[in-house]
Order: C-alpha cells, then structure tokens, then sequence
C-alpha cells in the first residue's frame, strides 16, 4: 500500500498500539497532523505547552509499562520538550518523540522554525533518528520503540523533515528488529548470582537496596518474595517506592538525603548489601567516600553495566534485567537447604528496631495551622493508599514520599533523576488517562504547579479529574529550607510574592476550586474533593505552615549516618 | 594513565559527534581521534587515545558499549600492540638546508613527497615519539607547516577486532 510519510507514521503508531499521543500541532507537523485527523484508532491530546505533552506521556509511561509517545513541531517545539525529554531519560522512562523537521532542502539554512534538534537532544536521549527518506520512517520508528522499551529503557527522538512526511512510498511494519551494535543482556550471570546467592545467605547484617529498576522491569513481585524468603531489611529509593510494600515490617522507608535513620544506618552498617536496579546516586548514599568507609560486600544488579562501579565499587556485579536475575536467586535458594542465620539475622533486627524507635517521621501537628505531612497522611488515608500519587520537585515532593506509604508499584510518578518542577500535572493526566478508573492525586507546590499550571486548560478539555493538593507554603520550600540550614537565613528569591488565588484560578478554567486553611479542614475537603467531586477536577489550595522543613535530613557532601533529625538537632 | 581504545561504530551520521559529545558530557579525555571507514563499509573503526584511572577507562568503555551505534569496544593497550601516527611537516629547504633536511629525513625513514625551489613536504609516519623526534632534529626555524593524523592502533598476532 503506497501511503505518504505522514500516513506512515500513524500507520506505525497503530501497529504499535499507540493509545494516546500527547503533543501540539505546528508547520512542519501538520501532514501528520492531518494524517492523525482521519482515523480514530491512535487519539491525540493537545496540551498547553510541548513540555507537558513529554510529561504527560512519560507520566502515561510511569503508570502503565508501556512506551509513552509525544509529537512536537520542529523548533520551538522541539526545545520546548527538551526539559520533558530529559526528564525522561534520568529517569530510563519508555518514550517515542516524534518532531518534525524543516524540510530536507532547508535544513543547514537558518530556516524559520529550524534548530538542529537530533544535536540538541542527542545527549538526553538513549537514541536518536533524523530521517531524510520515506522509506526509513517505519523501520526507524520500529527501531525507536524497540530501543525505548529494552535494555535500559529510555527516551528516543525521530526528527521527520516536512517534506518527507509528504512524500509516499510502500507501507510495510517491518516484524523483526536486529541491530548487530545493540544486544541488551538479560539473563544474570549464573556464576555471579550463585556467588550472590552465597554471600547472602552467610550475611550477619544484610540489606536490600532497590531502585526505580524494580519498577521498570516488573520485578516487585519477585523483589518481596526475595525478601520475605531471606527475611531481610529493605528499602526503596524515590525512584523505587511501591517495589517493597510501605507497610510491610521488612520495610525500613526510603534511604538518602531525607530517607529514614534506619534505613541510612542499615544501609551504612551492613556487612551485605544487595542492590538492586539502583545506582547508588549522591542523593542516595551522600559522600560516596564515607560510604566507602565501613567493609561491606556489595552486590549489584542492573541491566546497565556503566550504572556497575560508577560511584561505589562492587564486589558481585550482576549485568542483567532485575526481574530474571531475582527469579534465579529464589530458585537457587528454595532449590538449595542453606538459609540465613536466625541468630545473626535476630541480632541485627534488634539494632534496626532500636534505629527506627527513633521515630525519626515524627513531627509536631497543630489544631491551628496546617501541617504539610497531616495532608499527605489524610490522604493516604482518604485514598485507602490505593491512589497514583504523582508528585513535583521541592519539600511537598519529599513529604508526599515519606507519608504516604506507597504497597504497590507504579503508584508513584516522580521525577528522581533530573528532579523537574512542573511535571506533577502533567504526570497525572497521563496517568488518568491511561488509567481511568483509579484515583489520580497531584501533590504539589505553589511554586511547582506555576512551572505547568496552563495544563488546566488541558485537563478541562479532556475531563480528567485528577485532585491537585497544592501544599501551598508561599515560599520555595526547599530552596528556603537549604537557605535557612546553610545560607544564613537569607532567603534570597524564595519567597513568593503576588501568588494567584489557586481555588478561583482552577474555578477559572471550569474546574473546582477548594481553599483550607484550618488543620480540621483538611480532611473534609479531601472526602468531598474524591466524593462529591468525584468527576471533577479538584484544586486543593492547603495553606500550609511556611515554616516547617523536611527531616531527617543528610546534607549534601556528608555521610548517611551523620544526620539531622529534626529541627531540635541544629 | 595513558590509554588507547578501538571501537567499531555504524557509520552513520552523527555517530562521530556521539561519540566526542560523550567524551565531551563526562568530562573524560581525548589526546587524539583518528576515524575511517573499514574494509567493511557500514563499519567505521576509531581509535581514540585517552587518559586516566582504571576506573575511569572502565566506565569510558562501558559508556562507549552503551551507545546504540557501537559494535565494538577494546582497549588495546591493555596487551601487545602497534601504534603509527602520520605526519605531513612543509620545511623551509634554500641553500645548505636543504641538504641539511634531506640528510635528517633519510635518517628517519621519512619522504620527501613535494619539491619546490624553498620547501619540501616530508612525510613520516611512525609511533608519537618518534615524529616528535623528528621535529626535534630540524631546526625550528626551518618548519613553515604541520599536520599529524592522530594514532591508529591494532593489536599484534591473534588479537583481532572483528565483527
């Protein structure tokens, strides 16, 4: 069948079985465009801003396990989705973005709406493709989606000059991919995981550590059998909350900057630690030379060698995906006698439950102004934690990890790696379309919200009744918090001055708006926000205390056992 | 330390700035490129001179692994290898310099490949060291114009980077 470019790519995106495209219309685009126009299979939603078109399919992505898609015009289009792009790629999100491109004839010439965007994105992107002929579209973009969603997944870009989307050629998908230059291995070594094996099993005091890879290869189930065989403390990073359960007494919270003090004390002291698909990132594990000082054997899985003895050096390095290897550790131990130590694994319980009778979560609540974690608590339990919480970058984002205990994966959409204020919405109407039936809640800042809160307009469009809790605090939080600890004071340029009133601004755009000032409150508007507003978009404006800060706190540059615990630690 | 990797890579455009621009990103090294197609024409070979720590070079290789144009990573200066770097060097030959060039050039094993009544254009190939010598041999004064290629490598006896 002789179709044109354009044609060809939604034909592609179909075969793919593309849901939703998320993007905006523009000059060198508008064959797809109008190619998309006359069928119903593949449904486009139009955002606000390019931006918000990558998060929402990244959110979309985070949610579900499948490869989000964004379509952007060339230019301006293209840069606008830098920021999403990136976002995806420090995070190994699954994504197709597909921009167009001045035609062939005027790229190299300064041309309107031109920017080199292959080169622009190339070092935020686990692959690019510039196509310069009609033929290459479908196997370029079987190629995108093959290298998106394998291996280390990631973000990859097909740049589609305009006249080539107007040429026509033969339509045919191809079926099979091979790419001599890109094999990922999934299969562990079994040499390496019988070495794993046996190193935990002998361990005195052993930890599991785990990231956002348990979540991106489906690997939670695996992950809590293994720990509940072994009996072992773990922890879930930001990136990998819900690969454990939250509420799980094996569970010792999140590690980190503002991870728990058992969680960092174990992480710290333990004679084995098992990591898996996380890469030992500085907000995880602070200076990487005083984690290095206690003698402890590491053992690392993950699909992506380079993340193996980057920052920490490893003793039992596992190249491959964490779902398979997990699967061969517990067949190795359930088909072997040997199990861990009762005694030793006894002893080394009694010091994590001292560490955590630390009740370092703790915190002050007051009947007369709003405490940021008694929101995030209410509605953990308004939502029965059953909940996709997406999330946006700052104090609100951290308390949203810390209070709301998180059973299942892919209930936490966040942005850990690049940490992108804005994507909190955009998150949640990607997540809410692809899930319609569960409750989608933003948590969000005053100062977030405002990186992406065109994005109302979108969700008005569509009728996605995502709930916005905005922890309003009228400063940058954790620019202040940082500024307050290790500036003096000063708070330079974090307060926020001349802010909208949030419950008339969503009013505006036909949504509901909810103001709280009063910590009884709090809980009322919730229920009615998932009630009575059931199908409505719901802005929860939460005037929150602007004083309060983030603990337990690692600063940057120090170890995880030297921690501040609360504000009386200073 | 100094280290000397080769690389198999599609050729593709854009697979060369792939490539700079993650030396570049990181921060690693780059003493010296050298790039050309292989026997095999959708294959380009690189060899790229670089330094630093044992840490360093494993994650420079296993980067390189990473990038989805990549065929091939060795280091080859982990065994037993050759390196030749070529050089053009245009001299100043008039009068008693030019008997004087000809006679250092022939020394060196080096050629004398375009003539004119003031200069020659020598050409020399050889390990870093010695076209670094060679430079050192002529007077100074003498040198109008340079150009080095950059080191291509490839190990000795059994070794072989192939697909």
């Amino acid at each position: 069948m002789v179709l044109t470019g354009a044609e060809i790519v939604i034909r592609c995106l179909q075969e793919e079985k593309v849901e939703y495209v998320f993007g905006y219309p523009g000059g060198a685009v508008l064959f797809i465009y109008d190619a998309l126009f006359q069928q119903e299979q593949v449904r486009h939603v139009l955002v606000r801003h390019e931006q918000a078109a990558v998060h929402a399919a990244d959110g979309y992505a985070r949610s579900t396990q499948k490869v989000g898609v964004a379509l952007v015009t060339s230019g301006p289009g293209a840069t606008n989705a830098v920021t999403g792009i990136a976002t995806a790629f420090c995070d190994s999100i699954p994504l197709v973005i597909i921009s167009g491109q001045v035609p062939t004839a005027a790229i190299g010439q300064d041309a309107f709406q031109e920017v080199d965007t292959v080169g622009i994105t190339r070092p935020c992107v686990k692959h690019n493709f510039l196509v310069k002929d009609v033929r290459d579209i479908a196997p370029t973009i079987k190629k995108a989606f093959y290298l998106a969603r394998t291996g280390r997944p990631g973000p990859v870009l097909v740049d589609i000059p305009k006249d080539v989307s107007m040429q026509r050629c033969e339509f045919e998908y191809p079926r099979e991919i091979s790419m001599r230059s890109y094999n990922p291995v999934v299969r562990g070594h079994q040499g390496q995981i019988r070495k794993a094996v046996q190193l935990l099993l002998e361990a005195k005091r052993p930890m599991i550590y785990t990231g956002g890879g348990v979540i991106l290869s489906e690997a939670a189930e695996p992950l809590t059998h293994l720990a509940r065989l072994l009996g072992f403390p773990i922890t879930n990073t930001l990136m990998g909350l819900g690969g454990f359960p939250a509420s799980d007494r094996q569970f010792l919270g999140m590690p980190g900057m503002h991870g728990t003090f058992e969680a960092n004390m174990a992480m710290h002291y333990s004679d084995v630690l098992l990591a898996v698909g996380a890469r030992f990132d500085d907000r995880v594990i602070g200076n990487p030379a005083h984690f290095a000082e206690e003698p402890r054997k590491i053992i690392h899985v993950d699909i992506d060698p380079s993340s193996i003895s980057k920052r920490v050096k490893v003793d039992v390095p596992i190249v491959g995906d964490v779902r398979e290897v997990l699967q061969e550790m517990i067949r190795q131990i359930e088909s072997g006698a040997a199990r861990p130590n009762p005694d030793n694994l006894a002893a080394w319980w009694k010091q994590i439950e001292e560490w955590r009778s630390r009740n370092c979560l703790a915190y002050k609540n007051s009947d007369e102004i709003i405490k940021p974690q008694f929101v995030v608590q209410k509605l953990w339990e308004v939502t029965g934690g059953e909940a996709i919480v997406t999330s946006d970058v700052g104090q609100h984002q951290m308390w949203a990890a810390q209070y709301y205990r998180f059973d299942k994966p892919r209930r936490w959409l966040n942005s850990g790696g690049l940490g992108t204020m804005g994507v909190g919405m955009p998150y949640a109407m990607g997540a809410k379309l692809a899930n319609p039936d569960m409750q989608v809640a933003c948590i969000t800042g005053e100062a977030s919200i405002q990186m992406n809160i065109q994005e109302l307009s979108t969700c008005k469009q569509f009728r996605l009744p995502i709930k916005i809790c905005n922890l309003n605090n009228r400063y940058l939080g954790m620019v202040r918090q940082w500024q307050e600890l290790f500036h003096g004071g000063r708070y330079s340029e974090s307060y926020m001055d001349s802010l909208p009133d949030f419950a008339k601004l969503a009013e505006a755009y036909g949504h509901v708006g909810i103001r709280v000032d009063r910590p009884a409150d709090v809980e009322p508007a919730l229920r009615e926000a998932f009630t009575r507003h059931k199908d409505e978009l719901v802005f929860l404006d939460f005037q929150v205390d602007p004083t309060e800060n983030v603990y337990p706190m690692v600063q940057g540059g120090k170890g995880l056992t030297e921690m501040i615990l609360s504000a009386e630690d200073l | 330390m100094r280290h000397v990797i080769s690389l198999l890579i599609e050729n593709e455009a854009g697979a060369l700035s792939r490539v700079s621009g993650l030396f570049s990103a990181r921060g690693y090294n780059i003493e010296s490129l050298t790039v050309a197609p292989t026997e095999d024409a959708s294959m380009s070979r690189m060899t790229i001179v670089t330094s630093g720590s044992d840490d360093i070079i494993e994650q420079i290789t296993k980067q390189l692994n990473k990038l989805v144009e990549v065929v091939k990573v060795v280091d080859i200066s982990e065994a037993a290898h050759i390196e030749r770097e070529l050089m053009l060097i245009k001299l100043r030959a008039t009068g008693k310099d030019r008997e004087e060039v000809k006679r250092t050039a022939d020394i060196f094993r080096a050629r004398i490949i375009d003539v004119t009544e003031t200069s020659y254009v020598v050409e020399l190939t050889g390990n870093q060291a010695k076209l670094d010598a060679f430079i050192g041999a002529i007077d100074n004064d003498l040198i109008l114009e340079t150009v080095r290629s950059g080191i291509c490598g490839i190990g000795r006896g059994d070794r072989i980077l192939k697909l």
